[in-house]
C-alpha cells in the first residue's frame, strides 16, 4: 500500500508536462499527501472535471493504493 | 443502462433529499478526517438537516457510489441531485463563499446564524 512522492509527482508530471506541481508529504507514511497542480488545461473546466483529470493521471491508484491525497487544482494567472 | 441495482437506491436518496453526504461513519460520529471536514462545513453554512449515508456500513453502496459518481474517493456530496465533489472541492467552495451561494440559489434551507 501507499505510493512514494516521486511516483505520484512523476505520474502527474507525465500527464501534465507543462504543469507547476507542488507535492507535500503530510505524514511521512507514503499515504498522506497534498498536491497542487497548476495547469492551463484546467481552464474553463469545472472543479469536478479538473480533479478527475488529476485522478486519471494517477491511473487508478487514487482511492485504492493511495488513500489520502488532498487535491487542489489551479489555472495559471495570465 | 444502469446495470447496478444499488444505483436505484442512490438515485432515490439524492432525488428525495436536498443534501446527501456519502461518508465514512455518521454525521454524529465521522470515522475519517475528510468526512468529518465536510460535516463541519455543512454545519458552518447552516445545513442542519442533511442525509448521511455511512458507506462503512454497506460495502455495496461503498463500491456503487464510486461508480455512480465516477469518483474514486469518499466523502461525496450531492446537492439537489447534483454531484458537488469531495472534501477538497467542498472546502474550497466554502472558503470562496460559492457553497452558501449555491445552497441559497437552489433553495436549500439553511439555519440562521
Amino acid at each position: 500500500m501507499g505510493m512514494s512522492a516521486q511516483e505520484i509527482e512523476g505520474m502527474v508530471q507525465v500527464a501534465f508536462p507543462q504543469a507547476y506541481i507542488e507535492l507535500q508529504d503530510l505524514a511521512g507514511d507514503n499515504n498522506h499527501y497534498s498536491i497542487t497542480v497548476t495547469d492551463e488545461s484546467f481552464r474553463g473546466k469545472t472543479r469536478v472535471a479538473q480533479h478527475k483529470m488529476v485522478f486519471d493521471a494517477l491511473g487508478g491508484h487514487m482511492g485504492t493504493s493511495l488513500h489520502a491525497l488532498a487535491v487542489t487544482t489551479k489555472v495559471p494567472l495570465i | 443502462m444502469n446495470t447496478n441495482p444499488v444505483f436505484e437506491k442512490i438515485e432515490n436518496d439524492i432525488k428525495n433529499n436536498d443534501v446527501v453526504l456519502f461518508m465514512k461513519g455518521t454525521k454524529d460520529i465521522p470515522q475519517c478526517g475528510f468526512s468529518a471536514t465536510v460535516v463541519q462545513v455543512l454545519e458552518r453554512v447552516g445545513v442542519v438537516d442533511f442525509m448521511d449515508v455511512n458507506v462503512l456500513a454497506d460495502a455495496e453502496i461503498r463500491d456503487a457510489i464510486k461508480q455512480f459518481s465516477n469518483w474514486p474517493t469518499i466523502p461525496q456530496l450531492y446537492i439537489k441531485g447534483e454531484f458537488i465533489g469531495g472534501c477538497d472541492i467542498v472546502r474550497e467552495m466554502y472558503q470562496t463563499g460559492e457553497l452558501l451561494e449555491m445552497l441559497t440559489a437552489s433553495g436549500v434551507k439553511t439555519a440562521e446564524k
